[in-house]
């Protein structure tokens, strides 16, 4: 008979270096994985963590690949950090990029340096707003914010389908589902020439400072913990508990909505449908990895951000099919879900036939 | 003063990374939307991909290569990894084919469907698609019992609209009845909402279906209501040996391999084609026997005059859905005024979406 209870003992050295643990089991199944396919297991795990970064450009690439990841798993940590399960971070990057490239088109062909401001203040304001619809929803109709929140998903990316084949399609375009061009005054500065690393990077590396500051040395980041730990401490200690659940939302939906607006003002530089390849998703795993923690989400961001770039460069030399990435993806949140059960629980085998006989 | 050193430093390191590979042998490399197995639009330029490695010529592929930001990604790192021509298979790589192409003017890239031709390694290519259309028009015109046709279209640019209108004319040219009606799903490849939309339509009385998106869903769903349809970019027969008539397929591979061939051998230059049945880039798939001897003859004969220049799709008088006309009596449509259409022929249901 199998015998699952709870440790009580958990020591936080070992939970941090889960996901260490995760990310080798993820190597090795890769590699049997690559062997099974009929590939030279070493040379194909070579290709796919090694050779991407091996230059310049690819490192760059990795840091733009990981700075939407980041950000989005940072909101998503003060949500997953209090109990509330926003799952729809990619419904409010899609938002934030909508309100914010709508003013980056309302700039068209304008110069001025406010308006990359304006147009990045817009699409945190309106990730925050559509994060803010399953959060009152939530708070005031006691709705479940997982079935909101992902639905909502749907309803922003059609939206955005709307605006780019009707009002919005560059009327030069020949009705192709795009806008126009953003004016250089609404894109990201690069930060190289030749690279396209743009300064959306600090604004991820500020929310990770800000996040940290807020989460460790404010009364707020302590009710958040507390909430996450046990919703009835929070409770009997007196915690607002809707207020609460409102400013994580907007926090979280103003990350991605960022990240959003870091897209289409940098890499894309145009609204059109296919902003994001569900960076909102993938950033959930990003944040678990990351342990909640602000700078385990930067490493976290970087590793997945990798799998991408892998995936592409394992196809283009070694003909692995791309979708290895996805794989390597869901075995990293396996792993890692794995090694905390077995963290978190003692499996005891237990011998029966001693117990009967102690009857 | 600082600054633009680093500047330079990064640039020069930068550079070295391209050249590095310039002498390796002569490769190809392909960028497609989808995946290989989605027996449309990705399978059929695989198919041109498999033509050129069996001209003994290296290929690489990288699939299902969304048309975001990653797009200049593959795209530079195939330029830099010592490929000498891409093919970028889908519209959306348009922008990103013309940024990496101005760093790398050693490699050739041709894209699909395009009409940006920045710089002078850029060529572009696309079908006639739309003279198949006038075959499946005739074929539709002469096989309706309720004189609808039912249409699966994507998104409304020119090439979805002259489409359409090839398919409503050849149709009215045979049974001035017809009448199209059009469903727009706002997608190139989903089988849920192409199945829905086929339903739709069959719903509505279509007892023909059409489709301008990729799946083999319309077709399966045609089957299924026991309506006629036609496969899409390539042979689809397998999927609805019952329903399907005829298909349009994209014959990429003559094309790829003349290309391929002509780049390896410095005889490449910038060029913009759009080729039809006369060259072969678009051919027909089987006729269905039950369309009869005498629709099958005079199908084969339609197609071999339009591919002649005999015949042309978009012949005089055409007139919009408001009866104004667009091409006068004797004269056939230009090059010019076909790459642009965006008003429907009369006789075509609704509205184009706007």
């Amino acid at each position: 008979m199998i015998k699952i209870e709870k440790r009580n003992d958990v020591p936080m050295a070992l939970y941090f270096f889960t996901p260490f643990i995760a990310i080798i089991l993820t190597i090795l199944g890769g590699g049997i994985i690559f062997y099974i396919l009929g590939f030279n297991p070493i040379e194909a795990l070579k290709f796919y963590f090694i050779t991407p970064i091996s230059n310049l450009y690819g490192f760059s690439e990795l840091l733009l690949k990981a700075t939407p990841l980041c950000l989005i798993a940072i909101g998503l940590s003060f949500c997953f950090k209090s109990n509330n399960w926003n799952i729809g971070a990619e419904g409010q990057l899609t938002f934030g990029a909508i309100v914010g490239g709508g003013v980056a088109l309302l700039f068209y062909n304008q110069e001025g340096f406010y308006i990359l401001p304006l147009v990045i203040i817009a699409g945190a304001i309106g990730g925050m707003i559509f994060a803010l619809i399953p959060a009152i929803l939530k708070t005031y109709f006691n709705t479940n914010e997982i079935l909101v929140s992902l639905m909502l998903v749907y309803v922003s990316k059609l939206l955005l389908d709307y605006l780019v084949v009707g009002p919005w399609s560059n009327p030069e375009g020949f009705n192709f589902p795009e806008t126009r061009q953003f004016s250089d005054s609404s894109r990201m500065p690069l930060l190289f020439e030749g690279l396209r690393i743009h300064a959306g990077i600090f604004l991820a590396l500020a929310a990770v400072m800000l996040s940290w500051f807020v989460l460790y040395k404010t009364y707020l980041g302590f009710q958040i913990k507390v909430s996450g730990l046990s919703l009835k401490t929070a409770k009997y200690a007196g915690f607002k508990g809707k207020t609460m659940i409102l400013v994580v939302f907007m926090i979280s939906g103003a990350c991605a909505g960022l990240a959003g607006v870091g897209e289409i003002t940098g890499p894309i530089g145009q609204l059109h449908r296919m902003i994001s390849p569900d960076y909102g998703f993938t950033a959930i795993i990003v944040a678990f990895l990351g342990r909640l923690n602000p700078f385990g989400i930067i490493f976290a961001s970087l590793v997945v951000a990798l799998t991408y770039l892998g995936a592409e460069t394992a196809q283009i030399f070694l003909q692995i099919p791309k979708y290895t990435g996805q794989v390597f993806q869901g075995m990293i949140l396996f792993f890692l879900l794995a090694s905390d059960y077995l963290l978190f629980f003692k499996v005891k085998i237990l011998n029966l036939k001693k117990n009967e006989l102690r009857h | 003063m600082y600054k633009n050193f680093f500047r330079y430093l990064i640039s020069a390191i930068f550079l070295l990374g391209f050249s590095v590979n310039s002498n390796a042998d002569f490769k190809v490399g392909f960028v497609y939307v989808g995946p290989t197995g989605d027996h449309g639009w990705t399978f059929q330029h695989h198919e041109g991909r498999n033509a050129v490695e069996a001209a003994g010529i290296k290929t690489t592929f990288v699939e299902s290569v969304p048309e975001g930001a990653d797009a200049e990604r593959v795209i530079r790192q195939l330029a830099q990894s010592g490929h000498d021509l891409i093919f970028t298979t889908s519209f959306g790589y348009m922008d990103p084919t013309n940024k990496v192409a101005k760093d790398f003017p050693n490699v050739k890239f041709e894209h699909a469907t395009g009409y940006k031709r920045e710089h002078s390694n850029v060529s572009t290519y696309s079908a006639r698609f739309y003279e198949g259309r006038t075959l499946l028009g005739h074929i539709a015109g002469k096989m309706t019992k309720t004189n609808t046709i039912g249409y699966i279209a994507s998104f409304p640019i020119p090439e979805v609209i002259r489409g359409i209108n090839a398919m409503t004319l050849a149709a009215q040219k045979v049974n001035p009845n017809i009448k199209t009606k059009i469903v727009w799903v706002f997608t190139w490849y989903d089988p849920g909402k192409e199945a829905e939309a086929a339903q739709a339509l069959i719903d509505q009385g279509a007892d023909v279906i059409m489709q301008h998106t990729d799946s083999t869903a319309p077709v399966q769903t045609a089957e299924k209501a026991g309506v006629w349809s036609f496969g899409q970019a390539s042979d689809m027969q397998r999927f609805a040996p019952k329903s399907i008539l005829t298909s349009i397929i994209d014959d990429w591979a003559p094309y790829y391999v003349e290309r391929a061939i002509a780049a390896r051998d410095g005889t490449w230059r910038q060029q913009d084609t759009w080729h039809g049945l006369k060259e072969g880039m678009v051919a027909m798939g089987p006729y269905n026997s039950a369309m009869g001897a005498d629709l099958v003859k005079e199908v084969e004969q339609l197609q071999k005059d339009l591919a002649s220049g005999k015949v042309h799709s978009f012949t005089g008088p055409i007139y919009d859905q408001k009866g104004n006309i667009l091409v006068a009596e004797g004269k056939v449509a230009d090059d010019g005024m076909l790459a642009g259409m965006s008003v429907y022929v009369k006789g075509v249901e609704g509205d184009i979406p706007k």
